[in-house]
């Protein structure tokens, strides 16, 4: 991976909050590769990465999600044992609860990290993914790699 | 891979007027991205969170990353997690 050549933002979009965190609408992004019981999984054989995603719902039971995961760097014994570590509903259920955050999107977006040609991620995926949480008024996302 | 997928999906995100922030396990990989807002959280890859079954650190990484929210720029944004 030394010769790679990561795509690099510039310049960096950046968008101002534009209320407190504890009355926004979170949702959850996650490259986790996860999937609902009743989804297909990622399709782990794509050259290049499966660029696809999978909307979560946000009452899911979290140890129903399935991982399907193409990276050999990524150890999953955390997260099969809690899926937190990858995808922290639980923990942001509890934010909410408090008060922390205002409210938890419907929905969450999972994708698959092990992407190295992202150009239809770039293209297609990631930006439709992203309609899908302007459409439902998201305010902040939060992501984590896997 | 997944931390350059992560960068990218913020960056369309944060394109349309969505905020975001994020953890990274791999602070090289961030850097090069230029991921709009990381917290930079030691662990190893596949434990972005900490460690599981450990809600406390878990919500303490989660609220650090959400402090990033309003940290004044300019992006990118990379702290350090310091517990």
């Amino acid at each position: 991976m030394a010769t790679y050549r990561y795509r690099t933002l510039n310049p960096v979009p950046f968008a101002i909050p534009r209320k407190p965190l504890s009355t926004a609408r979170v949702a959850l992004v996650t490259t986790g590769g996860l999937h609902a019981p009743d989804q297909p999984p990622f399709d782990c054989s794509v050259k290049g990465g499966d660029v696809s995603f999978r909307e979560i719902a946000s009452g899911v039971d979290l140890s129903s999600l399935g991982i399907a995961h193409k990276s050999d760097a990524f150890d999953q014994t955390g997260c099969r044992k809690d899926r937190n570590l990858g995808f922290p509903l639980d923990r942001l259920r509890e934010m909410a609860a408090r008060g922390e955050i205002g409210e938890l999107n419907g929905r969450h977006l999972s994708f698959m990290g092990s992407i190295t040609a992202p150009g239809r991620l770039i293209a297609e995926t990631a930006p439709r993914g992203a309609e899908i949480l302007v459409a439902d008024g998201v305010d902040v996302a939060f992501l984590v790699p896997l | 891979m997944c931390h350059q997928t992560v960068g990218l999906i913020a960056g369309e995100l944060e394109r349309r007027g969505i905020v975001t922030t994020s953890v990274t396990v791999l602070r090289d990989v961030t850097t090069k991205v230029r991921t709009p807002r990381a917290l930079f959280a030691d662990f190893p890859i596949g434990y972005p969170l900490g460690r599981p079954e450990d809600a406390d650190l878990q919500t303490r990484i989660l609220r650090t990353a959400f402090a990033l929210l309003t940290h004044p720029g300019p992006p990118p944004i990379l702290v350090d997690f310091r517990g």
